[in-house]
């Protein structure tokens, strides 16, 4: 590869030049250029890719990249609030551990023998996230929330015959887009209102949109908004009432707390895995999940991969294998259910690990501490003259807006002054909602002790005052 | 005597723990990780925090989730993880299509830095310059290897790549005012699954080009298939077969003189990089995938990532945000005038796009031809030495060369000895190896798709290459070893009827439980 001298990358061994040459006369060429024979004069590249010089060694490749990231300034160099989609929680060692084991980190597609681990491993992942939300299926994880809400309405449409879906006002803006992309142009999605006192849904506007072309009504619970939307009983039941189905976005971190959605009627959910276990990574650690009941013309309407356990020939023991293969894509090209291919399922085993850690009474502490610490940083927000905490009168989980419309300044304003005193303040939801004018979403976790909610209303008083 | 037939099949055995289900370890009352307590001026102040939900929506009992020690769960994930054939343990080169190859360590301990891990997406754009730089570069270093104008980092895959390049070959015919007559997508049959069946969601009609009798696309259905209802081309090239399409250019002509777009899908770049272009062949969009010819691990189906790159023209259809720079400061521009919205939450799957601009840095222009032209030269070595089996065949372009990966056939096997494809792969796992058949449909009968890359040895292909000569051999000597295969393995031979089956299917512990040991009903 280096015309001064015989560099042999170490990434590519046959780059030797008596091995290379070896091959080349087995296959009977005295130019690997040859084998490029049948690309056509005209289609071959004549000019030079214009990329840096590289950097031969892991030395200098280590000393360029770390430096890049230095330029970073992190969650645990500063105090953060934000969530709204992606959220700081505590990741137990072991799950790093185990999403960096050789072996899952690279393995890909192989059979039920020899990846038998990789398979058992996505099937209790299921088998946990099936106890959490009390549904008997669950899904090898997609890309992220908005494609599993996505597959969810398509999911809806195709179980109904219908091509409409009612969406609540209050869902995260950019996972709307995703949704709405992925509708185009088949699916008509409508927005029922949300009743801006309780920031809860408007029941009454949910009468009045829903008819006999819904197929499905979906509202998050939590909402966007950290709102605990408690009249789900009475959505599904409109939503039955109607022949559509019911489709509830779900934080899983909240069900230990909160009552599944299958307990209020909710016929899919759906919702991000990241909290359980994976790290932020700047919008990286995402994965989405879908569960329904075990109903066979549900199950047949997943475009997912869904593994399930079988016997073997030797008595007891445990096998695994591709449920009802031929919906795929995989399968059936475009007559499959819309389209399966890689996704994120190492975070599905890092959620499974999460699980199976933290057990159900992790599951509980943590729904409870989040309550707490949240509850705790709303309240002393609320002392703060300049400032109201949104649809106070409502029970939250994790995330609420502050409404900072009685001060002069603006959000992103107060932000700025706040990154100086080493915090990141709340998501500023002028631009997403702008009928909340200046207002933030605060993200509060298991992660945030009493002193970090202390400094950010002493930051808060000080740049309000 | 040459090399390879001294090359020995391995007297392998893999980890075979006979590990429980998770729910069946552990006791009751056992904690695997502890949360902090809460301090005693908060709980003063608010309380248990429970009692502030409404009461029907507290949960009342308990996930029934396992009950396990740290130590045990620990234990319990390594022995599955010993149970899982990684690319870091095998040759990897069964998986063709995939682009199995080496995924450096160093890359991975940039992605899991926490200058990384621990970054917020939505924090101050002063805080992340350096993830943006590497945002920024990538898209930079992906337009060389392309010759297209801008990409995008934020599809999530393969697939999703193509579902944008679905949106905007939509977005593009509706600001043209053409989408109502312009309803069909044309691909071919050796091209991803996803290539039909991803723009079919949109609700496109789907036509499927297939091989002529050279094994390329045929041009005269393209023909027959293009028309004013023709939205628009997505094609892989080389395709399945690794046969290079020399009229592919045409291809691209014949669509845009109907006004239509040509996506490229060139998830498996690896054989031709530095050395043909989307550009020059005429492709107004395509998509690399990150954790296939650049090096990002497959993570047993994800993260990954599929980088798409456009021309000028089409970068205002773009799904936002963009990455951009000012000369002195990166940032995200939403100032894109006929954006498709988003596909994926906020930018991408960024350990996939550190490893990628790591791995493009560690080898530059050269070393990036490097990495073609030996995943090129490995991959007809083998074809030759694969060739040399009895019973195996390589359809189409006899004589010719192939690219980066090869689609072969057991067919004659079969006929012969009644051994399939499927029973070839289960006696494959007995030596340590990995042996994929292909995607549907088999056009070629009894398939698998080789594809060597350059992370190999040549001993390393020598020694699959000794695994499939041994395998062949035993069809025809001891067919009843390869039927039963395998015998080394985690599991023996799997009872598959009840995953077709309602009544018995079981995808969580819980319908298991109520299904098969009339429990917890």
């Amino acid at each position: 590869m280096n015309t001064k001298k015989t560099l042999i990358h170490p990434y590519i061994p046959n780059s030797v030049p008596e091995i290379k040459g070896k091959m080349m006369q087995e296959i009977g060429v005295d130019d690997i250029d040859e084998l490029y024979e049948d690309i056509p004069d005209f289609l071959r590249f004549k000019g030079r890719m214009n990329l840096p010089d590289p950097l031969l060694s892991e030395y200098d490749l280590k000393r360029h990249v770390n430096e890049l990231l230095s330029k970073n300034t992190t969650c645990q160099e500063s105090i953060s609030f934000l969530g709204g989609g992606c959220w700081q929680h505590y990741v137990p060692a072991i799950c790093d551990e185990i999403n960096q084991r050789s072996e899952f980190l690279t393995a890909y597609a192989g059979e039920p023998y020899e990846d038998h681990g990789r398979f058992h491993a996505l099937f209790e992942y299921a088998s946990m996230m099936g106890e959490l939300l009390e549904m008997d299926v669950v899904n090898v994880p997609t890309y992220d929330w908005g494609q599993a809400a996505s597959t969810a309405i398509h999911m809806a449409t195709r179980i109904t015959d219908r091509t409409e879906i009612l969406v609540s006002e209050t869902i995260s803006p950019d996972r709307l887009l995703i949704i709405q992309n992925y509708c185009n142009p088949l699916l008509k999605i409508k927005i029922m209102k949300t009743d801006y006192e309780t920031g809860k849904i408007d029941l009454g506007d949910l009468e009045d949109s829903i008819s006999n072309e819904t197929a499905g009504v979906y509202f998050e619970n939590p909402s966007y908004l950290g709102c605990i939307e408690d009249q789900g009983s009475k959505i599904s039941s409109i939503s039955h009432d109607n022949d559509a189905l019911c489709i509830v976005g779900a934080d899983p971190l909240s069900l230990g707390v909160l009552t599944p959605p299958s307990n209020y009627g909710t016929d899919i959910v759906c919702g991000d895995i990241q909290g359980l276990g994976m790290h932020m990574q700047y919008g990286g650690g995402h994965a989405g999940f879908i569960a329904t009941h075990d109903e066979e013309k549900i199950v047949m309407e997943y475009p997912s991969r869904l593994f399930g356990i079988i016997p073997t020939v030797v008595k007891g023991e445990y096998g695994f294998g591709d449920v009802t293969y031929d919906r795929t894509s995989f399968s059936k090209r475009e007559k499959g259910k819309e389209f399966i291919g890689t996704a994120a399922a190492l975070w599905g085993i890092t959620a499974g690990v999460y699980l199976a850690l933290l057990g159900p009474q992790g599951m509980q502490d943590l729904g409870k501490l989040i309550l707490q610490k949240s509850q705790y940083a709303m309240k002393r927000l609320s002392t703060i003259d300049e400032i109201d905490i949104l649809f106070n009168q409502t029970a939250h989980f994790k995330e609420f807006v502050v409404d900072f419309n009685k001060t002069p300044k603006k959000v992103s304003k107060i932000n700025e002054l706040l990154v100086k005193k080493k915090i990141f303040g709340g998501k500023d939801l002028s631009k997403e909602f702008p009928n909340l004018r200046e207002s933030a979403l605060f993200c509060v976790t298991e992660v945030h002790k009493k002193e970090d909610i202390d400094k950010l209303i002493l930051g808060l008083e000080e740049i309000l005052n | 005597m040459s090399p390879v037939k001294n090359m020995k099949v391995r007297n392998f055995h893999q980890a075979k723990w006979d590990e429980p289900i998770i729910f069946e370890l552990g006791n009751k009352g056992e904690r695997g990780i502890l949360l902090p307590e809460i301090e005693k001026e908060i709980e003063a102040v608010v309380g248990d925090g429970v009692s502030k939900i409404p009461k029907h929506m507290n949960r009342e009992q308990a996930p029934f989730l396992p009950e396990i020690s740290q130590m045990q769960v620990l234990k319990h994930y390594l022995r599955l993880s010993q149970e899982t054939l990684g690319a870091d343990l095998n040759v990897d080169i069964g998986q063709g299509t995939c682009t199995m190859k080496y995924s450096p360590k160093i890359n991975e301990i940039f992605a899991t830095s926490p200058k990384i891990t621990e970054l917020h997406p939505s924090q101050p754009i002063s805080t992340v310059q350096g993830i943006l730089e590497i945002f920024y570069k990538t898209d930079l270093f992906l337009r060389e290897i392309s010759g297209l104008d801008q990409f995008t980092l934020q599809p999530a895959s393969g697939s999703q790549a193509i579902l944008t390049m679905s949106s905007i070959i939509k977005a593009f015919h509706d600001y043209n005012g053409e989408n109502t007559q312009r309803d069909e997508i044309i691909t071919t049959i050796f091209s991803h699954p996803s290539d039909a069946a991803a723009p079919a969601v949109q609700g496109y009609k789907i036509i499927d080009i297939y091989p002529n009798q050279e094994g390329l696309p045929d041009i005269e259905a393209l023909k027959e298939a293009i028309s004013d209802r023709t939205a628009g081309l997505l094609i892989t090239n080389p395709e399945d077969t690794g046969i290079y399409n020399p009229h592919i250019k045409e291809f691209t002509d014949m669509i845009h003189e109907v006004g239509g777009l040509c996506g490229y899908d060139q998830a498996n770049a690896n054989g031709i990089l530095g050395i043909a272009r989307a550009k020059e062949a005429g492709f107004d969009m395509c998509f690399f995938n990150l954790h296939k010819t650049f090096s990002s691990p497959h993570g047993c189906g994800g993260p990954s990532a599929g980088a798409l790159g456009v021309k000028k023209e089409l970068i205002k259809f773009l799904p936002v945000p963009l990455v951009c720079y000012n000369g002195s400061e990166y940032y995200f521009d939403y100032k894109v005038s006929h954006t498709i919205g988003k596909v994926r939450s906020y930018y991408g799957v960024v350990p996939a796009v550190i490893k990628a601009y790591s791995w493009i840095m560690s080898l530059g222009k050269e070393g990036l031809e490097e990495v073609s032209r030996i995943a090129v030269l490995n991959n007809n070595y083998l074809l030759k030495k694969v060739l040399e089996i009895k019973g195996t065949s390589a359809p189409y372009a006899k004589g010719h060369h192939r690219i980066e990966q090869v689609r072969y056939s057991w067919n004659k096997l079969t006929e012969e000895t009644g051994i399939t494809t499927e029973d070839i792969t289960n006696r494959m796992v007995d030596f340590g190896f990995h042996m994929w058949s292909s995607h549907h449909p088999f056009i070629v009968p009894q398939p698998f798709t080789l594809e060597p890359t350059e992370s190999y040895s040549k001993a390393e292909i020598d020694e699959y290459i000794a695994g499939l000569t041994k395998v062949a051999e035993e069809a025809y000597s001891n067919p009843e070893i390869v039927k039963n295969a395998p015998h080394r393995s985690v599991v023996h031979k799997l009872i598959t009827d009840s995953l077709d089956d309602p009544d018995k299917w079981a995808i969580t512990w819980r319908s298991y439980l109520k299904k098969w040991k009339n429990d917890r009903i």
